[in-house]
């Protein structure tokens, strides 16, 4: 009996709830530390870039609408498709990373553990960043966080082990608080990146909310950073990245930027703050 | 003297005891430099009150040091309970010297005597207080994490509300632990001087405040100054470009307020005789310079004619003149530069084809006026419905439908504030939800409180002042919470 010959996944973006190819035509080969040849994927253009985030755009104002319960539902329901897919990125973290089966799982297992804790902050971070104020005078004074509304994040992978644990810790902060996101996967490792596209997508989250880009990121970089309709930058993962220009850029509409010297590592409620704005409403009060 | 004219009732400055030059307050002493000195002018007079120093580079050098020994040496190691003693006391002599500062206040900006006096020093006071009582309870703000302090803070502040930017950028500061250099702005030094008195006399230790005084440029040298490791600034949405961009690459913190260009929603609903005492603290509270001044009135089409023939009514009866008289309502534009600024604008409205209605008042000869204007007629495009004219010029847009009303009040870059008018709560708080702006006031406006935290949306800045949040803006926020995944 002959041995059967694998079918091979095509890597697409990832815009708008949709796979196109990039409009490029261009591909960018991917291989494994050892130097085996893995997979193409798209080598996303300007014009890629534009369209993500005139879909994140669109997708934005619903995504924060929905209720706080029903963002966390969609998460969670992320982290289940994760688990069922387990297997898949154990060997793409091996493939992408050089990793042992088993220090790959722990990856996943950490991915799919972190992506469950920022889950369950949908309906909580308003109520600790937030509340009532106790001003001085006849008023009703509450704070709650909202999102900022399109942000640009770049994942990282300049340390080992992060090729789908940096996407997620990168991700589920952003998108819980109902911002949406055009993500630049890292260059050197996006095969996990755009297999996570494939879970979000046979998830519930809505088209554009989560955008995901690949190929080299400089020729989109700054484009970016400058994009009017782009409120804020994570740039912690931009380290092959001239990265402070970014920054300097982003400027120009005051961006809020999260950088290598200026982020917040680690599982941390304050990188959902990060991308949230407080919003204080006064209403008198009065019985006639 | 017309009917229903009221005589004169200035407040006396006898009160006072200025200086007939300041130097800068570095290290819990006021130094000489070698800079040159300036005046600072009274701008309903244009009469000079005293004389200031501009401070050098090397000025910049010697508080940012004496900042890094105080914080080093005495602030950071001294226990939150006493910290927030100094805050305390601080806020006390700021209660006892109130009518002194604002009458200094009033002299030195031109606002009027009623807000120093009923607005702007209480606040003060009361911003002390608040974060006083923080000073010894950070880790209950930070949910427990390690409460850290970024070290020295640099501070830049405008000239529109002076001691209390002042109070909104030192208290929070100093409650985190932090020590501060503050230069106050060029034309309205005053007050800061005389708070660097008020920490003498409070006893707080040397360096932990330090005060320069300056133009621009040397606003500029503070914050770019590499011994600082946070910055916050108060001013215009190009500076806060210029100084966002001088920092990018480095790990110093930074929170901007910008500017804004609010939107005030009236619903054919709305209680008018309210919502018009609401348009006009709205826009002519301190003679529109406020960066969330409520400058661009959205009314109900339905409702427009009679609204802004009652609102023009009304505003006939404000008093214009001598900003120390207890009965003044609106007082002097801070200086001639901003008296040609909105002057430009104003003309560009014309210009544009919206039409201008001024108050018929009597402008003083002596000093810079402007007269409370009303523009109807504006379109959206117009520069007078897209630029922060920071002067007490309105201008009316109407609109049909709550959605429309939305769009319209979205459609800037910036993100400051908002008033929503209507007695339909259900509505209000709908509206309240799709507004691009971090303040938003329903059935009244322009309203501050210590607690209550403030700042913009998108190009009118990050980072909040007031609250919980504005505590939080001066610790360090890299603590990592434990969690499953760890």
């Amino acid at each position: 009996m002959s041995k059967r010959l694998e079918v091979m996944k095509t890597y697409k973006l990832y815009i708008g709830g949709k796979f196109p190819r990039s409009e490029s035509g261009y591909t960018m080969p991917i291989t494994s530390p050892l130097g085996e040849h893995l997979a193409h994927v798209a080598q996303a253009s300007r014009k890629d870039a534009r369209d993500a985030v005139s879909a994140a755009r669109s997708a934005q104002s619903g995504w924060a609408s929905a209720t706080a319960y029903n963002r966390g539902q969609v998460l969670y329901r992320i982290a289940e498709m994760l688990e069922g897919r387990a297997e898949q990125f154990v060997q793409e973290i091996r493939q992408s990373e050089g990793l042992s089966a088993r220090v790959a799982r722990a990856q996943v297992d950490k991915a799919i553990d972190t992506w469950v804790w920022y889950a369950g902050w949908s309906d909580k971070h308003a109520q600790v960043v937030g509340g009532a104020n106790p001003v001085a005078g006849p008023f009703f004074n509450l704070s709650v966080p909202e999102p900022s509304g399109v942000v640009v994040a770049f994942a990282p992978a300049a340390e080992s082990g992060q090729s789908l644990l940096g996407l997620v810790e990168t991700l589920a902060p952003i998108i819980v608080s109902g911002n949406a996101v055009v993500l630049l996967a890292h260059p050197s490792q996006p095969l996990p990146a755009m297999s996570f596209a494939e879970v979000l997508h046979s998830s519930d989250v809505p088209g554009g909310v989560v955008n995901i880009l690949t190929g080299t990121r400089e020729g989109m970089a700054t484009w970016l950073a400058e994009h009017a309709d782009v409120n804020a930058l994570d740039l912690m993962g931009a380290t092959e990245l001239d990265w402070a220009s970014l920054e300097q850029a982003a400027a120009q509409t005051l961006k809020r930027c999260l950088t290598p010297v200026r982020g917040v590592v680690g599982l941390s409620m304050n990188r959902i703050s990060a991308f949230t704005e407080v919003k204080t409403v006064w209403h008198t009060k009065a019985l006639g | 003297m017309a009917f229903l004219d009221y005589s004169p009732a200035p407040e006396s400055t006898s009160i006072l005891n200025i200086k007939d030059r300041y130097g800068l307050f570095i290290d819990g002493k006021f130094q000489s430099s070698r800079g040159k000195t300036f005046a600072t002018i009274s701008p309903s007079t244009e009469k000079t009150i005293t004389k200031v120093t501009e401070a050098t580079a090397a000025d910049v050098d010697k508080a940012v040091k004496a900042a890094r020994v105080a914080y080093d040496k005495v602030w950071s190691r001294m226990p939150g309970a006493e910290r927030a003693k100094y805050l305390f006391r601080i806020a006390r002599i700021i209660q006892e010297r109130s009518r002194e500062l604002a009458v200094a206040e009033t002299l030195d900006n031109g606002k009027p005597i009623k807000e120093t006096r009923d607005v702007d020093i209480p606040l003060v006071a009361a911003w002390f207080f608040y974060y006083a009582g923080w000073a010894d309870k950070l880790e209950y703000a930070t949910g427990g994490a390690t409460p850290t302090p970024h070290g020295v803070v640099g501070q830049v502040i405008p000239w529109n509300f002076p001691l209390m930017m002042l109070a909104w950028k030192i208290a929070p500061a100093l409650a985190a632990g932090n020590t501060v250099v503050l230069k106050p702005a060029e034309t309205t030094p005053l007050t800061a001087l005389l708070f660097a008195e008020i920490c003498q006399e409070a006893g707080l230790p040397n360096g932990v405040v330090n005060i320069i005084t300056g133009a621009g440029a040397i606003g500029k040298a503070l914050v770019e100054h590499r011994g600082i490791d946070k910055v916050a600034f108060t001013g215009s949405t190009g500076v806060g470009r210029q100084i966002a961009r001088a920092l990018a690459g480095r790990s110093t913190a930074l929170t901007l307020e910008l500017g804004g260009k609010g939107a005030n929603i009236v619903f054919d609903d709305a209680a008018m005789d309210e919502a018009i005492e609401g348009i006009i603290s709205g826009i002519f509270f301190n003679q529109g310079h406020v960066c969330c001044a409520g400058s661009r009135l959205l009314v109900q089409e339905s409702v427009h004619d009679e609204l802004v023939s009652r609102l023009t009514r009304r505003i006939e009866t404000l008093r214009l003149g001598d900003p120390l008289d207890k009965n003044t309502d609106i007082g002097a534009i801070n200086s001639k530069a901003q008296l040609n600024t909105i002057t430009e604008l104003a003309n560009s409205g014309d210009a544009e084809g919206a039409s201008r209605w001024s108050a018929n008042c009597e402008l003083p000869s002596k000093g810079f006026w402007f007269p409370p204007t009303v523009f109807t007629g504006v379109s959206a495009s117009h520069r007078i419905a897209q630029e922060e004219i920071f002067g007490p010029v309105l201008s009316v847009l109407t609109f049909r439908t709550p959605d429309e009303a939305v769009e319209k009040a979205n459609n800037t870059p910036y993100g400051l504030s908002a008033g929503v008018w209507t007695e339909k709560a259900s509505r209000m708080l709908a509206i309240v939800d799709k507004l691009q702006a971090g303040v938003v006031w329903a059935n009244t406006f322009n309203k501050f409180d210590p607690t209550s935290p403030f700042g913009g949306y998108q190009e009118s800045g990050y980072g909040r002042e007031g609250g919980v949040p504005g505590l939080l803006a001066y610790l360090k926020s890299t603590s990592p919470v434990q969690g499953v995944a760890k």
